[in-house]
């Protein structure tokens, strides 16, 4: 019986490795940590640094101005209330939710392909959390009450009010980088050991050190840090779809048309998850290429990810299809207009930009082909970023500038100093991702050592 | 003649190449009736723990306990503020509003468990621990690169420096060294 295509192609996708041949743990170990033990980091990252770092700068300049001036620089006004702050916060909130899929929900469903790109994804979590959590801060009229946000008893007797989903948010958002945070670092901890150990220089042995805890390998202590970490995923599971959701419910849970929809929770979490594998291939391929690490990060890793970015792509279009329809289907005056200026009022061109983003792009997709493509992947994955970053834009301004009354209808016009700032963000998060590069593995080595032996076992079978 | 040690050592630590092979070690000293050993490597090995005689941690438990607390302390900070310290009337509706509570519950309950299993973790490990006598061993920097170690510690009730000494070098190590405390 002759091999039909798609038994040969089942065949082919079976057998494509997620991990280069002739690795053993003592090599696996050498050419990660042998990235970060450099006498001197090499031209393009200093170069690359100093650019990002150039941008951080810029943003310490907008955040100061704005701080002594006020909200008024920014392009909000009355009725889009709610401008750039709103949509790059929800924008890096999205992207940082892949890196804990990675790291936490494909661990719990025993995905061994995670295993070479989770330490960077959740590195990347934590850095787009950190530039998500500037937005909050520096968006209120007045930044020095910021603290008003949380509980703390007061002689005012003054309460946040628990019932906002703003209020929520800022709790969210905080378990949400907290948590990150004590993932990543406790993955961290027998890394840092290995680095401690190879470090030749007398500083960086103490500072490796000191960061280590003086982990050991004891197999008692790798048993709880096992189990300290399946319990860790299975909380930051459920974590990532609160967050998103509850971050769509700043918009759901107000009155304004083409905002008050029940897809919203859902929809969101669909779109973060898809904005944020945009990310993670974004930054994956240029690292993979100039690192060396094709054996590590291999083919079949950017085939899943693209494969995991066409179904969310997927999921998003749904959503807009579903927000499209019951706009139509309520009979509401004031949903069937938004969705029809949406589609052909002043700022239809961004929508239409984003259904090509969104949903027509992730579409060559389905090609094998096309996912075997590195530089597809790459320009994929940067439409897609810039469409996610559209529709956070048409939901927010297209609903606020036209909504119940004409007489109050508005435009929005960003100003420089929103660009300012959201460029600085961007800027903030390539220097972090530059620093860790720099300082601290970017693959998990004892994952990777565990991944080899594993292999080493079903090819002696 | 017999020589006298009468310096004081914590243990004797064996060195292997291989995962299986500090596997099978580990049983065998175990079934010899050693108690006091540990075993040292690389990545996470499993079965290792079960041959070291070590079966349940306490940790699911500990994270378990800071969820209930983190739950019960969000619900009651909502609860504190919204019904007794400074309880609004809004058109009537009742003052302890549940279902608009439980996102924060929900957010407190996850950070409070990850905090357990963090915190927890490092406090069962004894970590941070800024000294340890096996890191006086000179090839045990190994244990974080591609080598696996065994090692029998002093306050073992069986240990003696010959007889524990003799035993294990029919264990195939790669070496066997004292360790100095």
């Amino acid at each position: 019986m002759a091999d039909s295509p798609s038994d040969k192609l089942a065949e082919q996708m079976a057998s494509e490795p997620i991990l280069g041949p002739g690795y053993d743990i003592g090599s696996v170990s050498d050419k990660i940590s042998a990235i970060v033990m450099i006498r001197k980091p090499p031209k393009w990252w200093i170069l690359g640094f100093a650019g990002a770092f150039a941008l951080v700068m810029m943003l310490l300049y907008a955040v100061t101005y704005l701080f002594a001036v006020g909200v008024g620089i920014w392009g909000i006004t009355i009725p889009i209330g709610w401008g750039f702050a709103i949509i790059n916060f929800v924008w890096w909130i999205g992207i940082g939710h892949a890196g804990t899929l990675i790291s936490a929900i494909l661990l719990l469903l025993r995905q061994q392909w995670r295993t070479s790109i989770n330490r960077f994804a959740e590195a990347m979590t934590l850095f787009a959390v950190a530039c998500a959590g500037v937005f909050p801060l520096i968006h209120m009229g007045r930044p020095w009450l910021a603290y008003w946000l949380f509980p703390y008893p007061d002689t005012m007797k003054m309460w946040p009010n628990f019932r906002s989903p703003l209020v929520w948010d800022a709790f969210a958002v905080s378990t949400y980088a907290t948590v990150s945070a004590l993932f990543w670092y406790i993955g961290l901890l027998p890394d840092l050991a290995t680095l401690r150990d190879r470090s030749k220089k007398r500083p960086a042995k103490i500072i490796y050190g000191l960061l280590a805890m003086g982990w050991r390998g004891s197999a008692t202590h790798w048993y709880r840090h096992e189990t300290a970490s399946l319990l860790l995923a299975g909380l930051a599971t459920p974590l990532v779809l609160s967050v998103h959701t509850i971050v769509s419910f700043d918009f759901a849970f107000s009155i304004v048309p083409g905002w008050h929809a029940t897809i919203f929770p859902p929809y969101f979490v669909a779109g973060a998850i898809y904005a944020g594998f945009a990310m993670v291939l974004t930054l994956t391929i240029p690292v993979r290429k100039i690192f060396g690490l094709e054996d590590f990060i291999t083919m079949k890793h950017l085939d899943n990810m693209g494969k995991v970015l066409l179904a969310t792509g997927l999921i998003v279009g749904y959503g807009y299809m579903m927000e499209a329809f019951s706009a139509f289907y309520s009979g509401n005056t004031y949903e069937r207009y938004m969705i029809m200026n949406r589609m052909g009022g002043p700022y239809a061109a961004f929508y239409w930009c984003l259904v090509a983003c969104n949903i027509v792009t992730p579409q060559f997709l389905w090609s094998r082909k096309v996912r075997s493509n590195v530089v597809a992947l790459f320009a994929i994955a940067m439409v897609v970023n810039v469409g996610m970053w559209l529709e956070r834009f048409v939901i927010v301004v297209t609903s606020l500038h036209r909504d119940f009354m004409p007489s109050a209808w508005g435009m929005y016009y960003p100003t420089r100093w929103d660009f300012m700032t959201f460029f600085g963000t961007i800027g903030l998060f390539l220097a972090l991702l530059f620093l860790f590069i720099r300082f601290l593995p970017l693959i998990s080595i004892f994952e990777m050592r565990a991944l080899v032996t594993e292999e080493e076992k079903k090819a002696a079978e | 003649m017999k020589k006298q040690t009468t310096h004081e050592i914590y243990g004797l630590m064996a060195e292997f190449k291989t995962a299986d092979e500090l596997l099978k070690a580990a049983h065998r000293t175990k079934d010899a009736g050693y108690t006091r050993i540990d075993a040292f490597s690389p990545f996470p090995i499993e079965g290792l723990r079960e041959a070291l005689g070590f079966h349940r941690t306490k940790l699911p438990a500990i994270v378990l306990c800071g969820g209930i607390l983190g739950g019960c302390a969000g619900f009651f900070l909502q609860y504190y503020a919204a019904v007794i310290s400074y309880p609004i009337n809004v058109g009537g509706r009742p003052l302890n509003s549940w279902p608009a509570f439980i996102p924060i519950t929900f957010e407190m309950t996850i950070l409070f468990a990850a905090a357990a299993a963090v915190f927890g973790m490092l406090a069962l490990n004894g970590l941070p621990t800024p000294y340890h006598p096996v890191f006086n061993v000179p090839r045990f920097a190994l244990a974080s690169r591609d080598r696996f170690f065994l090692c029998i510690k002093a306050r073992d009730p069986l240990f003696d420096p010959e007889n524990t000494r003799r035993f294990m070098d029919t264990l195939e190590a790669r070496e066997v060294c004292e360790i100095e405390p």
